[in-house]
C-alpha cells in the first residue's frame, strides 16, 4: 500500500475513460504550447536544462519532511520549479516527472495520466506562478515579496492540484462532490503548509546565493499566456464545483438532467467511444452536465490562449 | 525511494521480451483502456483479463504471479472510493449501524469493480516495465508520437535521477548527523520545513550547475539542437500477431456486453 | 591535415569580471603530448574549453590552420576531441551504445558507420561489449574509459584532456596511463598529477593567474622545485 500524504497520482480505474480522453486531449494540447515556449526559452539548453531538473524534482520529492504522528510530507515541486524555470519550462519538467512515475512506479494510471498531468504538472506549475506573480506585485520586488510570493504560491498550488482530482473523481461518478471536496480540499491545505515552508526555503537559498536565477525565470517567455490558461482552468473548475454535480442528491441530479435533456443527448450525439456502451454513468447526469462543461471548458480556454498572444504580442511589439 | 528507473526491468530471453516496445505499449494500453470500458460487475471478463494477464506473465518468465505480488492499491484512493456503496442507489444489502448508511448492491457491485480494475492495470503496466528496458520503453514512446522534446528531457532525467539522488541522499546524511547534535529539544516543523528548503535550494543550484557542464559535454560532441535518433528496432510478424491477437480478445471481451 | 593548435594572446574574463586569461599563446605541434599544469584557478580548465569553441574569448584561436568561428564548429569539434573532468557530465545518455554513438550521430554518418565507431572506440579503451550497460552501473574506471570512448568515436585528432586521473583509484589511473600511452592522436592534458606527467608527457606548460609563467621540456620543469612550489606545485 502505498501512502503518501501527497498522493494526487489518481491510478487507473478510477476515472471513466470519457474523462480520461478529455483529460489526455487538453494535456497534449498545453504540453505542445509548453514545447514552443521552452524552445523560444532556452534553445538547444532545452534538453540538458529540463532533463537535469526533472532529475532534481524527482530526487527533491523524495525529501521527507516528518508531518506529525509518524505520517511525512513531500515536496509536488510544481510551484518551486516554476518560479525557478518559468512556468511553462516547469509544465514540461514535472510532466516528465509524471509520465515516468506512472509508467515505472504505477504511481497513478496511464489512462489517468492525462488529468494527472493537468493536476500535478500544469495546474501547481501555473498556480503557484500565479499566485507568486501576484503577491510580488503586491509586496514588492525585493527579497520579501519573492519569499511571500513563495509562500502564496505554494499553498495555492496543491490547493488547486487538489481542488482539480476532486473534480475529475466527481465527474466520473467515483466520488460525489460533495465529499471529495471538502475532504481533499481540506487534508492539502495543511499539506499545501508543508509545501510553502519548503518552497521558500529553496527560494531563500537561492535568492541569496545566486539571484541570478530567480531574474532570469522572471523573464521567461509566455507568462503571460500561463497566467490566461491558468485563469481559464481555474474558472473551469469553479463552474463545475457550482454544477449540479455538486449535490449528493440524486433526485436532484436526475430532474436537471430530464429537464435540461441532456441524458438523451449523452446518448446519441456520438460522443461515446462505443455506441451505446452499458456504462454505469451514462445514467449518471454528472457525465451530461460534464459535456456541457467541457465544452465551455473548451471555449474558455480558446478565448484565453489567444488573448494571451495577442497580449504577448503586443508587448514584445513595444519592446 | 527508488532512483534506479532500471530496476523494474527483468532481462528473460522469452518471446515477449524480445517483442518490439511499441508493440508492448500499445498492448498495455489497449488492455488498460479494455479495462476501463467492461461494465461494473461483469466478473466473466475481468476474470478472463486477468487470465490473459497471468498469462503475458508466465509468457514472459517472469512466473505467473510476478504481477500480481507487485500491484500495490493507493490508499487515500481508495479511501475516496469507499462511499461509492452507500452513495449509489439500489438494493440494499446492509447498513452501517448507528449512521444508518444503506450500501446497495449496486453500490458495492461498482467499487469491487473499480478495486479490480485498478489491480488489473497496474499489473499491465508492471508487466510492461518488467519486460522493456526503460531505455526502449522511452524510444516507443517517442516513436508513438510523444513530444520529442519530452522523451529527451525524461531521458536525461533517468540518466541524471541516480547521481542527484546520490547527493540527496548525502545532504539528508548530514542533515541527521546535524540534526542528533540538538538534543532533547524537538525542532519545530518551521525549522524543518526551513532546513529542508535550504537543502532543496543547494541541490537545486548544483543539479542547474551540472546541466550547464552537461550542456557543454553535448555541444563538445556536436550537438545542435535537433533530436536526433538512432533507429532502435522494427516491426516483425510476431509484433503484428501479437498486436492482431491482443486486439482481438480485447475487442470480443469489450462487445460482449453488448451482446445480451 | 596540420593537426596544431595555437592561441594569440589568448584573454577571457568571465561575466562577473573575473579575468579567467590574459594574453595565453600557445603553439601545439601534431604528435605532441603536452601536460597544462598550475594551481587551482590558474584557468586551465577555462582554456580547454576555449580549444573547442564552447567558450569564446578575445584573441585567436586555430585548430589545424584554420580560426575558430562559428563556421566550422561541427568540424573543429570533430577534430579536437575534449575529455571532461567528470564523467557524469560527459556520460548523458541512457546506456553506453548512446553515449558512444552521441557524436558520430551528429556528425551525419550512417547508421552502420556509427554502428561501426562505436565498436572501435570501445575496442580502443578496453571496453569492448559494453554497448548496452547503463551508465549509473559503471565503475568510476570503467566510466573514465567510456567518457574517452564517447571522444575517441568522433575519430578527433587531438585529445584535450581535464584531470584525466582525478578521483581514480591507482589500479584504473595504471589501466588510464597505459591506455593514453597507446593513443596516437596529440595530446593535451590538464592535471595535477605530476606522477602522470613525468610518465607520459615530455612537453609542459605551466599556468598561473591567466598567464603561461613557463614552457618547456617537462624534465628541465622538474628540475626546479622551488619554481613548481611558487607555482603550487610540487614534483610528484
Amino acid at each position: 500500500m502505498l501512502f503518501t500524504p501527497n498522493a494526487l497520482h489518481i491510478p487507473d480505474g478510477f476515472l471513466t475513460p470519457f474523462v480520461s480522453l478529455v483529460g489526455w486531449g487538453l494535456a497534449l494540447i498545453l504540453l505542445l504550447i509548453a514545447v514552443r515556449q521552452t524552445r523560444r526559452q532556452l534553445a538547444e539548453r532545452q534538453v540538458p536544462v529540463m532533463g537535469v531538473m526533472a532529475a532534481f524534482i524527482f530526487a527533491a520529492q523524495a525529501v521527507n519532511f516528518p508531518v506529525a504522528a509518524g505520517t511525512s510530507g513531500h515536496l509536488l515541486g510544481g510551484a518551486l520549479a516554476a518560479i525557478t524555470l518559468g512556468p511553462w519550462a516547469a509544465a514540461l519538467v514535472m510532466t516528465a516527472v509524471i509520465v515516468v512515475q506512472g509508467l515505472i512506479f504505477q504511481d497513478g494510471g496511464l489512462l489517468a495520466m492525462g488529468w494527472n498531468i493537468i493536476n500535478m504538472g500544469i495546474l501547481t506549475a501555473f498556480t503557484g506562478h500565479l499566485g507568486y506573480s501576484i503577491v510580488q506585485r503586491l509586496a514588492g520586488a525585493g527579497r520579501a515579496g519573492r519569499l511571500a510570493g513563495a509562500v502564496a504560491g505554494a499553498w495555492a498550488s496543491v490547493e488547486a492540484g487538489a481542488i482539480a482530482t476532486s473534480i475529475e473523481l466527481a465527474a466520473s461518478g467515483t466520488a460525489p462532490l460533495a465529499l471529495a471536496l471538502p475532504a481533499m480540499a481540506g487534508v492539502h491545505a495543511l499539506i499545501g503548509i508543508g509545501e510553502a515552508l519548503i518552497t521558500v526555503g529553496a527560494v531563500a537559498l537561492l535568492q541569496a546565493s545566486r539571484p541570478e536565477v530567480m531574474g532570469s525565470a522572471e523573464t521567461a517567455p509566455g507568462q503571460k499566456t500561463a497566467s490566461f490558461v491558468v485563469l481559464g482552468l481555474l474558472m473551469a473548475m469553479g463552474v463545475a464545483v457550482l454544477s449540479p454535480i455538486a449535490s449528493s442528491d440524486p433526485d436532484g441530479l436526475q430532474a436537471v438532467a430530464g429537464t435540461q435533456g441532456f441524458a438523451v443527448q449523452a446518448q446519441g450525439n456520438g460522443l461515446g467511444i462505443l455506441p451505446g456502451y452499458a456504462f454505469p454513468l451514462v445514467q449518471n447526469p454528472a457525465v451530461a452536465t460534464m459535456l456541457a462543461v467541457a465544452g465551455g471548458v473548451s471555449i474558455v480556454f480558446a478565448i484565453a490562449v489567444i488573448l494571451g498572444r495577442a497580449a504577448s504580442r503586443r508587448a514584445a511589439g513595444r519592446s | 525511494m527508488h532512483f534506479d528507473l532500471s530496476d523494474a526491468y527483468r532481462p528473460r530471453a522469452s518471446f515477449v521480451h524480445r517483442l518490439d516496445p511499441r508493440t508492448k505499449v500499445l498492448c498495455a494500453l489497449l488492455a488498460i483502456a479494455a479495462l476501463g470500458v467492461i461494465p461494473a460487475g461483469r466478473w466473466a471478463l475481468f476474470l478472463v483479463m486477468g487470465a490473459l494477464i497471468v498469462g503475458v506473465a508466465a509468457g514472459s518468465r517472469l512466473g505467473a504471479g510476478f504481477a500480481m505480488k507487485r500491484a500495490a492499491l493507493a490508499l487515500p484512493f481508495v479511501l475516496a472510493a469507499l462511499p461509492l456503496p452507500f452513495t449509489t442507489s439500489g438494493r440494499t444489502v446492509f447498513e452501517v449501524p448507528l449512521v444508518g448508511w444503506a450500501a446497495s448492491d449496486e453500490g458495492l457491485t461498482r467499487l469491487a469493480s473499480l478495486l479490480v480494475r485498478t489491480w488489473l492495470a497496474a499489473q499491465a503496466a508492471i508487466l510492461l516495465t518488467a519486460t522493456t528496458p526503460f531505455r526502449d520503453l522511452l524510444w516507443a514512446l517517442g516513436a508513438l508520437r510523444l513530444p520529442r522534446i519530452l522523451v529527451s528531457t525524461i531521458g536525461f532525467m533517468y540518466r541524471y535521477l541516480f547521481v542527484l539522488a546520490d547527493e540527496a541522499a548525502r545532504m539528508l546524511q548530514a542533515r541527521s548527523s546535524r540534526a542528533a547534535r540538538l538534543g532533547k529539544k524537538r525542532p519545530s516543523l518551521r525549522w524543518l520545513g526551513w532546513t529542508v528548503g535550504m537543502m532543496v535550494g543547494t541541490l537545486f543550484l548544483r543539479s542547474l550547475e551540472r546541466s550547464d557542464r552537461v550542456y557543454a559535454a553535448m555541444l563538445s560532441r556536436g550537438y545542435d539542437g535537433r533530436p536526433l535518433v538512432f533507429v532502435q528496432s522494427e516491426m516483425r510478424r510476431a509484433d503484428w500477431w501479437a498486436l492482431l491477437t491482443t486486439g482481438l480478445i480485447l475487442a470480443v471481451l469489450v462487445v460482449i456486453p453488448h451482446l445480451a | 591535415m596540420h593537426h596544431t593548435i595555437e592561441t594569440s594572446n589568448l584573454r577571457f574574463a568571465y561575466p562577473d569580471g573575473r579575468r579567467a586569461l590574459d594574453g595565453v599563446s600557445l603553439h601545439i605541434a601534431p604528435g605532441e603530448k603536452v601536460a597544462l599544469v598550475g594551481p587551482n584557478g590558474a584557468g586551465k580548465s577555462t582554456l580547454l574549453l576555449h580549444l573547442n569553441g564552447t567558450l569564446r574569448g578575445q584573441g585567436e584561436v586555430r585548430v589545424c590552420g584554420k580560426a575558430v568561428n562559428d563556421d566550422n564548429l561541427p568540424a573543429v569539434r570533430a577534430a579536437v576531441g575534449l575529455v571532461f573532468q567528470d564523467p557524469d557530465d560527459q556520460l548523458f545518455s541512457s546506456n553506453v551504445f548512446d553515449d558512444v554513438a552521441f557524436g558520430p550521430i551528429y556528425m551525419g554518418l550512417s547508421q552502420g558507420e556509427v554502428r561501426d565507431r562505436v565498436e572501435k572506440a570501445l575496442a580502443a579503451v578496453g571496453m569492448a561489449g559494453s554497448e548496452e550497460r547503463v551508465p549509473h552501473h559503471l565503475s568510476g574506471g570503467e566510466k573514465k574509459r567510456v567518457a574517452i570512448a564517447t571522444v575517441l568515436a568522433m575519430d578527433p585528432e587531438i585529445l584535450v584532456l581535464d584531470e584525466p586521473t582525478a578521483g581514480l583509484d591507482p589500479r584504473s589511473r595504471r589501466g588510464l596511463i597505459q591506455l593514453l600511452r597507446a593513443l596516437p592522436q596529440t595530446m593535451l592534458a590538464s592535471t595535477h598529477d605530476m606522477r602522470l606527467v613525468a610518465e607520459l608527457f615530455p612537453r609542459s606548460v605551466v599556468l598561473d593567474g591567466g598567464v603561461v609563467v613557463a614552457d618547456g621540456a617537462t624534465t628541465e620543469l622538474m628540475a626546479r622545485p622551488e619554481f613548481l612550489e611558487a607555482h603550487g606545485l610540487e614534483a610528484g
